[in-house]
């Protein structure tokens, strides 16, 4: 049996530094099964988040040899050719402890982004029909599969050159709602999106884009987000 | 690879690096230019004698890459507009590679035209 040689940032808000650990390389082995083999027989102390397993809850994101990635659905094979592997919790937002990266700053930026659906109707009345086919919901289908993982947010450069910076995922959820038909607060959403820290903060790295597990492009919906905030002020709306 | 570059290592970084790197030349460059294009209304010899200086073969060669310089960020900058202006397609790869293409298309042009 061959084994992996694996270093892991171990520290908190003060820092840290890189613990080295050997673990047994096994077939179909994913990152996450490295870091449970660690913190269950080599290291209790280990700290680290997961729930799923499987790709739905977005909660085991860490940086893997340098990437930041979804780790219960990164296979070692992906990552590692050479037997080594470094794991370090997700860059651009605070450390709770060891591979725990504090997701707070994350999810406000949702809220202050307005990532919350505003509907017109109540519960006495009909639905609202939405073609399946029709453009909106066919560019909210493209964006909507969001996991919250905080890949794109830890890849992204302007949040690290910009810490007001609203983030692709912030921007990606403001764009399904803006696209959402049913949805009554797009002129104040567009505004909370169209400041210094909102869309026109975007470089267009696309490293949200090449990163996100869930193949989003959230440049996709943060373009949309510049032309629907261009248009607005050139019709004197924003 | 080093783990920051590794972060950034996708053609996406790659054409936003060669924008930003192009813009930045530019902008330095210009300053000379309008100084070189100054003397033609104040100072003719002067002029006659700085379009001597440019014949040498190491300016020829600076001025290629000025051309290239300016193809990279024209091609690059119609790039972004594709593709933040036009309906959204995964083509960013393609659109990047075409800006690559074009600009080495120009200043080779440019260079056989030298």
């Amino acid at each position: 049996m061959t084994t992996l040689q694996v270093r892991v940032w171990r520290g908190g808000p003060q820092g840290g530094d890189y613990r080295a650990y050997e673990v047994p390389r096994q077939a179909s082995q994913s990152v996450l099964d490295v870091v449970t083999y660690i913190q269950r027989t080599l290291d209790p102390t280990l700290a680290y988040r997961f729930a799923c397993r499987v790709g739905m809850c977005g909660s085991c994101a860490m940086t893997v040899n340098g990437v930041a990635r979804w780790t219960c659905r990164t296979h070692v094979d992906q990552v590692c050719a050479d037997g080594r592997l470094e794991l370090a919790p997700l860059a651009n937002l605070p450390v709770i402890r060891d591979l725990v990266a504090d997701m707070r700053e994350f999810f406000d930026k949702w809220a202050r982004a307005r990532g919350r659906f505003a509907g017109r109707r109540t519960r006495h009345d009909d639905f609202e029909r939405v073609a399946p086919d029709s453009e909106p919901r066919r560019q909210v289908d493209a964006a909507i599969e969001c996991i919250g993982c905080g890949v794109c947010y830890s890849s992204c450069d302007v949040v690290a050159w910009n810490p007001d910076y609203l983030g692709p995922a912030a921007l990606n959820r403001a764009w399904t709602l803006q696209r959402d038909v049913r949805d009554a607060a797009q002129a104040e959403r567009l505004r909370a999106v169209a400041g210094d820290a909102g869309c026109h903060a975007c470089h267009t790295h696309l490293s949200c884009t090449e990163r996100c597990p869930k193949h989003i492009s959230p440049t996709a919906g943060i373009a949309g987000l510049k032309r629907a905030a261009a248009a607005a002020a050139l019709k004197g709306e924003l | 690879m080093n783990p920051v570059r590794r972060a950034r290592n996708h053609p996406g970084y790659w054409a936003f690096l060669v924008h930003r790197v192009s813009g930045i030349l530019l902008a330095l460059y210009l300053p000379a230019h309008f100084w070189a294009l100054g003397l033609a209304l104040h100072d003719a010899a002067r002029l006659d004698a700085f379009l001597r200086w440019t014949d040498q073969p190491l300016v020829r060669f600076g001025e290629w890459g000025l051309v290239l310089l300016l193809a990279a960020h024209f091609s690059g900058g119609l790039r972004l507009l594709a593709l933040e202006f036009l309906p959204w397609r995964e083509w960013h790869k393609s659109l990047a590679a075409v800006a690559a293409g074009v600009s080495l298309a120009l200043a080779l042009a440019f260079a056989l035209a030298l």
